[in-house]
């Protein structure tokens, strides 16, 4: 369907900066949302009648609530450090997906209103009033920016242009004209309790059927425990996990890897969700709101520990965030880091020696590791800088056998974002998401070429996800993607065995005889 | 004519003094309500410091991200500061010995700073990506601190100026003693676009010299599991 309305592009050996090309995307919309999920969040139903004034209030707002905000705006030189930086400009060429040219729509009107030169020079200084055609561009631009950070670590102050793009989205909320894709996944965290609004029974389901599939596959009765109070570990995870490819693979693994690790864990029905999207739309109180949800779930279900499951954004809240938005966490088990990434947990216990793997298991793949930019540029797994790219690798390479990595600055630090990330993981944003896709897929291309590589793995949701749909766009298979738990799950030995008294359906098959 | 350049001197010092303080309390009030270090980063203050360190002197990022840019820029800057703490000579009497050990270099670095304005000036001419992001204030501060560049070279290779009288007037600048300006069109130049440079520096995007010191995803520690950080506003949430 969408793939006849745009050309997808074409891959190149190397990472080529393209000639700009103005007006390319301006087309772009994404569904705004309904006044019902904009009133469920706080935020006016329909865009408000004096909408100027309250966007200019709201910008100054923030510029008193977020040092970031302000320093960013005043610091930028126009050096154009980060313009060949950002996937979107490299895969669409349109000058205003260049980090410092999306920053500048917000910062035209910064200087506008807020500075000297602006107010007294505006053409000097390229400030510009506040339009219904600026306020259009915004709604277009800071919803094709993933919130990646790439180029953040490439300018020389720092700026990071997510915190002006989710610094945009919340002005926008303000004065109400939100994103459907976010706004309504944020309502049903708050109602529901995960993003997929899939409520407590069907969860249920879910895990009794992956019980009955690992039974049938290992003869060992591995437990997906829901809401059982008194266990050591609450495990949180993205709510792709309970159900779709490869994503739920993944989950598999995590109870395999507790299963031989011989702890007691449990899933939240309060928190079945890691993700958490009030991030993408820059707002701190629904952000703070749905990680409340995990502190309750801790309290109530007296866990010693939180891990969390695969999933980038979430991991970055989770690390970074957390302690600030639902701490102190004062009443777990401070022996171990709150919270934990399932991969340090995993990584913890194969350097224990509690867990032995068959790594010919994973013999028909050969495996490549996308870095997830929440995960490479947000946050840190382990105790030392870098952790986070480190621990994945050596997970991936404790159960597989061949492994090989993407050019040098298409991973770590300067990894590619899949496209996807930053709340535009959402149909009406397609043509966006892969054409900002091209940067990772070339280097993907480049290594299965090369070194024959045959699948991505990676720690994300929204990654797996937008892999899935990616792929084929790009001539690939969309089973070419997957969890990095699933290659834990494909290798792990289980060693420890079900006694017959325990195994699922002892005894009830007597009864029936 | 020597009066009204003082008092020129005067304004403009206070301007930027001022301009640049302001600035630099807005920066620190401004809360920063959640960790946002842009990582891998220091998981120690001495790291921070180290890594603000790179940025400021080496220009580490810009070093990552464009070689050419890194190299004019640097260039730049370098010359820039070897100029600046060579003209400390005008202010103080007697030197200090640093201030005089650089004199030599210093006398050159007008060329670094010259040289590399020009590549700058290239690159936002003919880099397509740049011209876009450009207003005419860019290309202006460009010019600007070229001009102020060569005006000064000039001073310094070809058409010298009665230093010594400048020194006098500037060291009695303190003091209200201060002696005769002389009436040298270059030094004039000079001095005025230095004046107009100090008294734009507070509102433009010269901001980024207090800017790379304050920006959050540069100098916060990552630390976020090991130390709970919540700020003032955020607080006021928890309570209510
Ligand atoms: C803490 C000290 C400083 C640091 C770390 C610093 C750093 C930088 C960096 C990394 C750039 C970007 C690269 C470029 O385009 O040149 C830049 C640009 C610039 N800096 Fe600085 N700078 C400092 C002090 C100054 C001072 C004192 C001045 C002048 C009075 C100045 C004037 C400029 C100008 C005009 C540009 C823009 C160049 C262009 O248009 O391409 N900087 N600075
Ligand atoms: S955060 Fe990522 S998507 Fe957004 S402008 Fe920067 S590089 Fe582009
Ligand atoms: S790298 Fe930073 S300072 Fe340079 S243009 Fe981009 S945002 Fe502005």
């Amino acid at each position: 369907m969408a793939k006849a309305e745009f050309e997808t592009p074409e891959l190149t050996e190397f990472i080529e900066v393209p000639k700009l090309v103005e007006g390319t995307m301006e087309h772009i919309t994404c569904f705004v949302a309904k006044p019902e999920h904009q009133e469920a969040l706080g935020f006016p139903g329909e865009k408000v009648e004096n909408w100027k004034e309250v966007a200019i209030d709201k910008m100054g707002d923030l510029l008193s609530r977020y040092r970031s905000f302000q320093v960013f705006l005043d610091s930028c030189v126009k050096c154009g450090a980060c313009t060949d930086k950002c996937h979107y400009y490299l895969g669409t060429k349109d000058p205003k997906n260049m980090p410092v040219g999306r920053q500048d729509l917000l910062r035209k009107v910064y200087r506008r209103y807020f500075t000297f030169a602006g107010k007294y020079f505006p053409k000097l200084v390229g400030a510009t009033d506040l339009t219904e055609e600026v306020i259009d561009d915004w709604y277009s631009y800071f919803h094709q920016c993933s919130q990646c950070r790439r180029c953040s670590v490439f300018c020389p102050y720092g700026i990071d242009t997510a915190e002006i793009s989710m610094a945009a989205r919340e002005i926008l909320d303000s004065i109400g004209v939100g994103q459907k894709y976010c706004n309504e996944i944020i309502g049903k965290v708050h109602k529901i309790g995960n993003n997929l609004g899939l409520p407590g029974p069907a969860i249920e389901d879910t895990l009794e059927g992956l019980e009955e599939d690992v039974w049938e596959e290992t003869d060992v009765a591995v437990k997906y425990p829901l809401d059982v109070k008194g266990v050591d570990i609450l495990l949180v995870t993205p709510s792709a996990d309970f159900f779709a490819e490869p994503h739920v693979d993944g989950l598999i693994g995590y109870g395999k890897v507790f299963h031989e690790a011989g702890v007691s864990w449990t899933l939240s029905t309060k928190a079945s969700e890691a993700g958490n999207f009030g991030m993408f739309i820059g707002s701190y109180e629904n952000m703070r709101r749905v990680s409340l949800r995990i502190r309750e779930a801790a309290l109530e279900l007296g866990v010693k520990r939180i891990v969390f499951g695969e999933c980038g954004h979430a991991w970055r809240i989770a690390y970074s965030f957390l302690n600030t938005l639902a701490g102190p966490f004062d009443f777990l088990d401070p022996d171990y880091p709150v919270p934990q990434h399932i991969c340090e947990f995993t990584l913890n216990e194969i350097e224990q020696g509690t867990l032995e793997f068959d790594k010919s298991e994973n013999d028909d793949m050969s495996i490549t590791f996308h870095d997830s930019c929440n995960v490479a540029r947000a946050s840190r797994m382990g105790d030392k800088p870098g952790g986070q790219f480190e621990i994945p690798r050596k997970v991936i390479k404790a159960v597989v056998n061949n492994y090989h990595d993407m050019e040098w600055d298409t991973i770590h630090e300067r990894t590619f974002c899949c496209g996807g990330g930053g709340g535009l993981l959402t149909d009406d944003l397609m043509e966006v998401r892969v054409k900002g896709a091209k940067p990772r897929m070339s280097a993907f291309k480049n290594v299965m070429e090369e070194k024959g590589v045959t699948h991505l793995a990676a720690i994300c949701a929204i990654c797996k996800s937008q892999f899935t749909k990616v792929f084929p766009y790009y001539g690939m298979d969309m089973f070419q993607i997957v969890s990095v738990h699933q290659l834990v799950s494909n290798a792990i030995v289980m060693n420890r065995k079900t006694p017959p008294e325990e195994a699922p359906g002892y005894g009830e098959d007597d009864d029936d005889e | 004519m020597s009066s009204v350049y003082a008092l020129l001197f005067i304004v403009a010092t206070l301007v930027l003094v001022l301009g640049l303080a302001r600035k630099i309390v807005q920066y620190a009030k401004a809360p920063a309500p959640l960790k946002i270090p842009t990582t891998p980063a220091p998981v120690t203050q001495t790291g921070v410091v180290m890594r603000l360190f790179r940025e400021v002197v080496l220009f580490e990022s810009l070093f990552k991200s464009t070689k050419w840019t890194w190299i004019f820029s640097w260039m730049f800057h370098l010359g820039l500061f070897l100029v600046l703490a060579r003209h400390v000579r005008y202010f103080i009497d007697p030197v200090w010995l640093p201030i005089a050990l650089i004199q030599p270099f210093g006398k050159y670095a007008a060329f670094a700073m010259i040289a590399g304005l020009g590549g700058l000036l290239i690159r936002r001419i003919f880099v397509d990506r740049v011209r876009y992001i450009s207003s005419p204030s860019d290309y202006l501060w460009l010019l600007l601190l070229l001009v102020i560049g060569m005006s000064g070279a000039m001073m310094t290779f070809v058409v010298h100026t009665d230093v010594v009288a400048v020194k006098q007037f500037f060291t009695g600048f303190w003091t209200f003693s201060g002696g005769d300006l002389p009436m040298d069109p270059i030094l004039l130049v000079h001095l005025t676009l230095v004046a107009v440079l100090m008294i734009l520096l507070p509102f433009s995007k010269l901001l980024h010299i207090p800017g790379v010191f304050f920006s959050p995803t540069r100098n916060q520690v990552d630390n976020p599991r090991e130390k709970r950080h919540v700020v003032e506003w955020a607080r006021k949430l928890e309570d209510s």
